[in-house]
């Protein structure tokens, strides 16, 4: 798995903000558009895309989309 | 998990009533910044639900329910042999509620009657016992009523849980008859318990401050008395657990995705129901929906589905899966041929 390809998914999932606006050390809570319901699709992302359990607390303790990616990272081993 | 089949038993007719007062999502503007409202409404689905009444409760909506169930099918109220009350809002902490429905119903005393409380995944664990019960020597009618009002046990300030949930109840009659081969499979995870709580009970003792309001995460409002949910955690464990449950319960089965006349999920929200859909290769056609008209009504929300969507059109033989999923954690999936289920159109009380 590559950051870059994490990058495209995660701003697949904003309707509202320019991809490419969205990089790597993304503030992704700052984003005008970012909401709960935002995150429960950050959710189904990485389940579908990487088979990968997401919980509360791993988007919850994340701040840039690269935290995120590093999750998943760890989590896929 | 627990796999459970049973055969020549069967569900023969089901109703559902709802409250008539209607609380529409777009008017949560002192909930949620106006500017988002429309959003949410779009990805939850729920643009209105049924909110009971302060003095009517799930064992009245069930009452209800119930006796349009009766009257529409003839039934004698002393051929009924079990009657089930499952929910998590009964009327009183003691005695339980099927009791008072047994009596008001007018049921014989010779009918055995007990609660079950469960998550939203209730309805299905509640079915599996009342499948069981009927299959047994003695016992040919089983009555299981579902009811929920959530509204009750809601803060309407905490913006997770307000905007979901809606009230209502259910009967489903059982009986044994010449029906074929139903499979259940249910499971359990404990561990998940802090997801989807009500805090206050024996563990930790209700007291004069287990009533106050207070601010809670991300600006919520609540009482001890009132529901918790972790939408994220609930939504990671819905994903993860129910599609799985589902495609093993078609291969257990012999059958594929396409074998199914109706896939009937919990109505938990559009956006989790629409990501199960994309993820099974389900024909949305063949998964009903009321979520936008009733909201989220916990463990009644599956009966409902089939009352209010499938009125009519469960004539002959149909292949039905019902799937649901709730605090515990709870979840499970049930796969049944229905014959001539009998649907009575949802009332109003």
């Amino acid at each position: 798995m590559n950051l870059d390809q994490f990058i495209e998914y995660f701003a697949d999932l904003l309707d509202e903000t320019d991809s490419e606006n969205i990089t790597a050390t993304t503030q992704f809570k700052d984003l005008e558009e970012w909401s709960s319901l935002v995150a429960l699709s950050v959710i189904a992302m990485v389940d579908e895309e990487y088979d990968v359990e997401f919980r509360g607390d791993d988007i919850r303790n994340s701040n840039t989309v690269e935290d995120l990616y590093n999750v998943v990272k760890k989590k896929v081993g | 998990m627990a796999k459970i089949t049973f055969q020549g038993v069967g569900i023969k007719a089901m109703s559902a009533c709802v409250p008539p007062e209607v609380v529409y999502n777009k008017d949560l503007g002192y909930l949620i910044p106006e500017e988002e409202i429309e959003k949410t409404i779009n990805n939850i689905g729920i643009e209105q639900r049924r909110i009971a009444a302060p003095d009517v409760t799930a064992s009245d909506l069930c009452y209800k329910a119930a006796q349009q169930l009766m009257e529409d099918n003839d039934i004698d109220p002393a051929s009924i042999d079990v009657l089930l009350f499952m929910s998590q809002t009964p009327d009183y902490r003691i005695p339980a509620t099927s009791c008072l429905l047994q009596h008001r119903l007018g049921l014989p005393r010779e009918t055995m009657c007990f609660d079950i409380s469960l998550g939203c995944s209730g309805y299905l664990f509640a079915l599996s016992t009342a499948f069981a019960y009927a299959s047994m020597q003695g016992v040919n009618r089983v009555l299981l009523l579902d009811g929920e009002t959530f509204s009750k046990i809601v803060n309407r300030r905490d913006k997770v849980d307000w905007p979901l949930y809606g009230d209502a109840g259910t009967a489903t009659l059982i009986e044994k008859g010449d029906y074929g081969t139903s499979t259940f499979l249910l499971y359990t995870d404990g561990s998940g318990e802090d997801v989807l709580k009500i805090h206050a009970g024996m563990r930790n003792p209700i007291t004069p401050d287990s009533c106050v309001e207070r601010e809670r995460e991300d600006g919520n409002i609540r009482t001890d008395l009132e529901v918790f949910m972790d939408g994220m955690d609930v939504f990671n464990f819905a994903i993860s657990k129910v599609p799985k449950s589902i495609k093993l319960l078609l291969s257990e089965t012999d059958h594929t995705i396409d074998d199914l006349d109706y896939l009937v999920f919990h109505q938990a929200n559009r956006f989790m129901m629409d990501f199960f859909v994309k993820k099974l290769k389900m024909d949305p056609a063949r998964v009903p929906y009321c979520i936008n008209k009733y909201g989220n009504t916990s463990s009644a929300s599956v009966p409902l589905t089939v009352a209010s969507e499938l009125v009519g059109r469960l004539d002959g033989e149909r292949l039905v899966m019902m799937s649901a999923f709730g605090a515990g954690l709870s979840w499970g999936s049930a796969l049944m041929p229905m014959r001539d289920c009998k649907i009575s159109p949802v009332i109003e009380y």
